[in-house]
């Protein structure tokens, strides 16, 4: 961003990225193939770099308003100095954040998800979802985040860019606004859960493997929700082709990628970020 | 009309009934108004529109068909009988007889919709008395918070319920029979008292008496039940249409803003700027800081205490909690119940029960960790542990009927517990001083934060080469 603004141009969007995107080895992967994609469409876009610091999340989230205050407010500062008005990130934390309490410690801007950037991309068919990987006949899942779905209202952005992919997509029971945490919000990621009988995401894989195996009528152990209630759909049986977890979260991703591995289902199971997906089946992967 | 030592009667039961009832109100008036000052005005048609479908329109209740369809039963039933509840009270006062058969056929539509509703209700009743006590009853009724007072005050409603529709059930069946008897017609029609006039005497006197039981059955059973609700969860039959009023309007992952720390903040950042005076009082002399967030009930926000108020004890909250699902303490419903608990063990207590007198302690399944000597809402009621649990990932916010915000208070201890007490788990402190002193959550250096570039153009160059 400083380069750019010291040959005096503006970006179109800033790629905001995160720490998550900046220094988490899989999270990295996301972030690269979200740039990868605004390159391919030629967006006309800028980050940070060093000047981004954490925008205070989860120290919000876990009572220290002092310390998010002191964050915010040094965020907010570069991004006025630099003008920026229009945000995307790959992190709904920081979209959170950044969309709704910025605004009273004088950060306004137009904050954009990249499951809504993509849907919009796809839908002015500037990305195509061709010539790469095939995802047909492959199930995917999509697990909502809370601070995606339930905190903003946006449940529909992800699913369309799913489906734009030509791929199974099946719905986990708790799904949308009933949907289940993977249990790394309010600064759960850094610390270990209470003590109870297991932990959140050991509970959300096992949902995302049965609704992918097929059996997710089989789970007996649902919490919170009614029985016979609609919302999963039957998926068809593992015709022996990888299934996707596919998250729109690095807190989500990391919950998600770790139940798979202890359940041990890591030769068949894979979770991909919606930008991950895109860009392989737009033939970008690196 | 037709005065009697009966009309007199019924005007003191009624003064006395309501009058007791208004000086109760203003007890938990006075609870909720010890919470802190947020302005809520403003955004009425928003408001009201958001009342409409929530309380008056039940739209959050459909998430679970059955018991959506009973409580829609029982709630229909009560708005509709309540008119028959005016006609007993003209009649009451002023000696008249059904007063409202001037109706004519809306009369006899009433009166039928009245029966049949109240014939449901029953059903409804038995329906979720069935849930709550057979073994094991719904899991959203077993937790430990719902074990002593709030598991018999829930079946009292139940009961008290059932007797209201039987004393309607008895007026109308006996005045039903009496003009039979007298070969008069009877104004309106009542289909299910119709199908009981044979289990009824043929005696007129007996009849009369009945017909009369039946009324002041009824009457001074609303009257009683009216007085029984502000000590009892079934005060959301009321508080929940203020409550889904005054519901948060912004985004629920938007967490309030604390205005004196952003003045602090500010004054660090920029030495002009001027931090306005400390609130006075009236007498000119300071008054004492407010802590950051909340240790006691009267350092919630009012909002807060009205969703105490408004609480049904339903528990859709905590059967959706991720923590509460996955055996942890956190139970977003014993939050809410806490509050009020405290608020009435504070401060004023209902006239006619106090619910901690009734087991209170049998509530809470962790007693010997709750602090003794800091008799508080945090640490005498509310756990850390529990607080700790939560992800807040606004499950429990979205799940409310009526709109209560557990979250909100959630966080607020928890901004106490960080902020006064410097009480966070360790390892969440590790993580605020990685954020203060990297600008992440994480031991990295701000300086490889641009780390992931290298790779990406490290990858492109081999894809040109290739």
């Amino acid at each position: 961003m400083a380069d750019l603004a010291a040959q005096g141009e503006t970006p179109e969007i800033l790629f905001w990225v995160g720490c998550a995107g900046a220094f988490d080895d899989r999270y990295k992967r996301v972030t690269r193939a979200f740039v990868r994609i605004l390159e391919h469409v030629g967006v006309k876009y800028a980050v940070l770099g060093m000047e981004e610091s954490c925008t205070g999340d989860p120290a919000k989230r876990a009572g220290n308003e002092f310390l998010f205050q002191m964050q915010a407010m040094q965020n907010i500062t570069t991004l006025n100095g630099y003008g920026i008005k229009k945000v995307v990130t790959a992190c709904p934390h920081c979209f959170n954040t950044i969309k709704n309490e910025y605004p009273a410690l004088g950060g306004e801007y137009e904050v954009i998800h990249h499951s809504t950037f993509l849907q919009q991309l796809i839908n002015e068919g500037r990305v195509k979802v061709e010539g790469g990987e095939s995802y047909k006949g492959r199930r995917i899942t999509f697990h909502d985040s809370c601070y995606l779905g339930r905190s903003n209202n946006i449940y529909e952005a992800p699913r369309a860019v799913l489906e734009a992919l030509d791929a199974d997509l099946v719905e986990m029971k708790r799904s949308k606004a009933n949907g289940l945490c993977c249990g790394a919000g309010g600064a759960q990621m850094w610390k270990e859960p209470e003590p109870g009988k297991k932990d959140v995401n050991i509970e959300r894989t096992e949902e995302a493997l049965a609704t992918l195996d097929g059996n997710a009528a089989a789970l007996d152990n649902l919490y919170g929700v009614e029985s016979g209630n609609a919302g999963a759909t039957p998926a068809p049986k593992a015709n022996g082709q990888g299934s996707i977890i596919a998250v729109g979260c690095p807190f989500c991703m990391t919950m998600m990628s770790d139940g798979v591995k202890n359940k041990e289902r890591e030769n068949n199971v894979q979770v991909f970020d919606l930008a991950e997906l895109v860009a392989s089946a737009e033939g970008l992967n690196a | 009309m037709h005065f009697s030592i009966q009309n007199f009667l019924f005007l003191l039961v009624a003064i006395a009934g309501f009058g007791l009832f208004a000086w109760q109100a203003r007890k938990i008036r006075a609870n909720i108004s010890v919470g802190r000052d947020r302005d809520m005005s403003g955004n009425v048609s928003e408001r009201l529109n958001k009342t409409l479908l929530v309380a008056f329109g039940q739209s959050k209740m459909f998430k679970r068909l059955t018991p959506a369809f009973l409580h829609l039963i029982v709630y229909v039933g009560f708005l509709v009988i309540n008119v028959e509840v005016i006609e007993i009270m003209v009649d009451g006062i002023f000696g008249t007889h059904r007063f409202l058969q001037f109706l004519g056929p809306v009369y006899d539509v009433l009166m039928a919709t009245n029966e049949i509703l109240g014939a449901l209700v029953i059903v409804a009743v038995v329906a979720f008395w069935w849930r709550r006590n057979r073994k094991p009853p719904v899991r959203r009724f077993q937790g430990p918070e719902l074990r002593a007072w709030p598991k018999l005050d829930a079946n009292i409603i139940l009961y008290v319920e059932v007797i209201l529709m039987a004393a309607l059930f008895t007026m109308n069946t006996a005045d039903l029979k009496l003009h039979q008897l007298r070969g008069t017609e009877m104004p309106g029609t009542f289909p299910i008292s119709g199908l009981l006039v044979g289990l009824f005497p043929s005696s007129e006197a007996a009849l009369h008496v009945l017909e009369r039981v039946g009324w002041w059955a009824h009457i001074i059973g609303i009257l009683c039940f009216l007085n029984y609700l502000p000590s009892s969860k079934h005060f959301h039959i009321i508080m929940a249409f203020p409550n889904v009023y005054y519901s948060r309007l912004v985004p629920q992952g938007q967490f309030s803003n604390v205005e004196s720390i952003t003045h602090e903040v500010k004054a660090m950042m920029d030495p002009s700027y001027e931090v306005p005076a400390p609130a006075t009082a009236p007498d000119g002399s300071a008054l004492a800081p407010t802590p950051f967030g909340a240790k006691d009930v009267n350092d919630l926000a009012w909002t807060n205490l009205l969703n105490a108020y408004s609480c049904t004890e339903c528990g859709r909250c905590t059967s959706v909690c991720p923590a509460n699902i996955t055996g942890k303490l956190l139970s977003p419903r014993k939050i809410i119940m806490d509050t009020r608990d405290r608020m009435e063990e504070k401060y004023n207590s209902p006239l006619i029960f106090s619910p901690n007198l009734y087991g209170q302690e049998a509530k809470h399944e962790s007693q010997e960790v709750l602090d003794k000597e800091n008799h508080t809402l945090l640490r005498g009621y509310v756990t850390p542990e529990e607080l700790w649990a939560c992800t807040t990932c606004n499950a429990c916010v979205e799940a409310c009927p009526v709109n209560i915000n557990p979250l909100e208070s959630i966080v607020e201890m928890r901004r106490f517990l960080v902020l006064e007490e410097s009480a966070a788990p360790n390892s969440l402190n590790v993580m605020f001083s990685n954020i203060e002193n990297n600008g992440a959550p994480w031991a990295f250096s701000p300086s490889d934060r641009f780390n992931w570039a290298d790779d990406l153009y490290v990858a492109e160059k081999e894809v040109v080469t290739a």
